[in-house]
């Protein structure tokens, strides 16, 4: 059997698996940019504050992958939820990181001129800053898609699904072709959600 | 009115304080300039007006209003507050960079477009053509230009300028600074501008305030200032020859020669030829007649070009200064086209006489004899 019937034999496993996926690491991110930029926002006000925030979604970051899971599955047992928790730690240090950052670059000039005209904190934050920090902010929502993509495999091991199925049963059965799939679905998904951020960016942004 | 009682500020961390017990009062309508080398205090004091910085100690008044007992956003809200053109929000269009304020105070939208546009016209700028623009696609005259137009947007009664021409090049600086003035006649604005340039200090305020490491050391009218330095330090800021600097103080309206040699473009070159006779000079200025000035002819010009009209000959004139330009300015503008004169020129771009160079010396020599 060639590689391609082996493929379209399993068709309809792939598009299952890969909306699987797919949905994971929407809702994985989607918290993690509700989290990430509220704190990323918050701590720029506090430099010892954006310090421990920083520190703490570093090391998370620096957790292997499998240990995170083992550290995880006590807390929140097997499944969706425990996968999700996963990846949002995983995304969020390239979101808090690149929010704070995007927002600390702004010419300071700028913001005291918003504030020396009489602006409220809060339009200063609506109107100048997040627009200002717009492009950062995104770049790093792409870079912590694109990684959650491929971290996002080992979540088969919990039992929360998605591409890695292939990968995992792929090494387990020696079977080269499972492996390929995965690997090749999850690279895909990662460039499709890397071009859709992309062009989110340029729509929301031509319309400022 | 603003009044500053003994106020002072120490910056955490720093020893020496950056304002020491300074007491003023800048009067309503009155352009109070603060002016001083880097680190004199001068940014500091503006910004304790509208409480970007507390003071440390001391009171201020705007109004008669305790300024630490107002909330500081309705306190700015009532201040303009102009910075130079990188205080500009890049990723606003120039309307909405103008509307700030009133946006920020819930104005209905046709009334702030309305306001938008008024504004611009004002500062000289077509709406049509600047009103979605981003700051990026503007010179740096025009930035400064709608950094004006921003602080005033609301009307408010005063204005906070800080360095507001300082990113420019000199000549579209002495014509921001004219412009400026003239609205300012109008407006009649209480302005407190900081600037570390001396001669723009002379040419704007009514009243000048020196600086030196966070002490008020003289405020006074820029003539007083000219005439009689409280010391050897504001000596050495104005310059030993305060003729010179005076230069700032004339406006070309109240020396302008209107004898000026001038011809129709109808003229033929022997007309051209005896008006040049007439005053005994190698130019002629070429005017219509509405007064447009046309171009100018000078005696060189006129070799071999018999039968000819003046309209043919004529060049076209640049060393041109405005109506309400000061002397300084005429000066710059000669010594930039390597001209011996300058056209004066109303805003309808109407001839009104001319300044010479040799008029320019003979007043510096009288000023130093006198």
């Amino acid at each position: 059997m060639s590689f391609w019937e082996f493929f379209i034999t399993r068709l309809d496993r792939v598009w299952a698996l890969t909306l699987e996926h797919a949905w994971l690491i929407l809702v994985a991110v989607a918290i993690a940019i509700a989290v990430g930029v509220l704190v990323g926002v918050l701590i720029t006000y506090s430099r010892p504050a954006a310090h421990g925030a920083l520190y703490f979604c570093q090391v998370m970051m620096t957790v292997p992958s499998l240990a995170m899971l083992g550290l995880l599955l006590p807390l929140f047992g097997i499944g969706f939820t425990t996968g999700v928790i996963a990846l949002t730690l995983y995304s969020l240090l390239p979101i808090v990181r690149n929010t704070y950052l995007g927002i600390r670059e702004i010419n300071p000039a700028v913001i005291e001129a918003a504030r020396g005209m009489g602006m409220r904190e809060l339009s200063i934050l609506r109107r100048i800053k997040l627009p200002m920090a717009f492009s950062v902010i995104m770049a790093g929502i792409r870079t912590a898609t694109v990684m959650v993509v491929g971290i996002g495999a080992i979540a088969y091991c919990i039992g929360a699904g998605g591409l890695g199925e292939f990968i995992f049963r792929g090494i387990s059965q020696y079977n080269k072709d499972l492996i390929v799939i995965g690997a090749v679905c999850i690279s895909l998904l990662a460039i499709l959600a890397d071009f859709l951020l992309k062009r989110t960016e340029k729509r929301l942004s031509f319309r400022s | 009115m603003i009044k500053l009682e003994q106020v002072s500020r120490v910056f955490p961390g720093s020893e020496v304080p950056a304002v020491v017990d300074l007491t003023m009062t800048i009067g309503d309508g009155e352009v109070c300039v603060l002016v001083g080398p880097s680190g004199c205090g001068k940014t500091t004091t503006m910004k304790m007006i509208n409480r970007l910085i507390d003071p440390t100690s001391g009171k201020i008044y705007v109004n008669d209003q305790d300024t630490s007992k107002i909330d500081p956003i309705a306190l700015r809200l009532g201040i303009g507050y102009v910075i130079q053109e990188i205080g500009l929000f890049p990723h606003m269009t120039i309307a909405e960079n103008v509307a700030t304020v009133p946006r920020e105070k819930g104005w209905p939208r046709d009334r702030i477009n309305q306001r938008v546009d008024e504004l611009m016209h004002l500062v000289g700028l077509n709406p049509g053509t600047y009103r979605n623009r981003l700051p990026a696609d503007l010179s740096g005259g025009q930035r400064q230009r709608v950094g004006v137009a921003r602080a005033m947007a609301a009307d408010p009664p005063i204005l906070l300028m800080d360095e507001p021409f300082g990113a420019v090049d000199p000549i579209t600086r002495a014509r921001l600074q004219n412009e400026f003035l003239r609205l300012q006649e109008q407006m009649k604005k209480t302005i407190v501008f900081v600037t570390h340039d001396i001669d723009e200090a002379i040419k704007m305020g009514d009243r000048i305030a020196v600086m030196r490491d966070g002490r008020l050391v003289q405020y006074e009218e820029p003539d007083k200032l000219l005439s009689m330095p409280a010391d050897d330090f504001v000596a050495t800021l104005v310059g030993r020859n305060r003729s010179i600097k005076r230069l700032h103080l004339i406006k070309v309206n109240d020396v302008v020669q209107n004898e000026t040699p001038f011809v129709t473009p109808e003229a033929s070159v022997d007309e051209i030829r005896s008006a040049m006779e007439e005053r005994k000079t190698n130019t002629v200025l070429v005017v219509n007649a509405v007064n447009k000035l046309q171009g100018v002819i000078s005696r060189a010009e006129l070799k071999g070009v018999e039968g000819a009209r003046a309209a043919q000959i004529a060049q076209p004139v640049q060393n041109t200064v405005e109506w309400g330009a000061t002397l300084n300015d005429a000066l710059a503008v000669m010594l930039n086209y390597g001209e011996r004169y300058v056209a004066v020129v109303n805003s309808r771009e109407e001839l009104k006489g001319v300044i010479t160079l040799n008029y320019l010396l003979d007043l510096v020599r009288d000023d130093a004899a006198a």
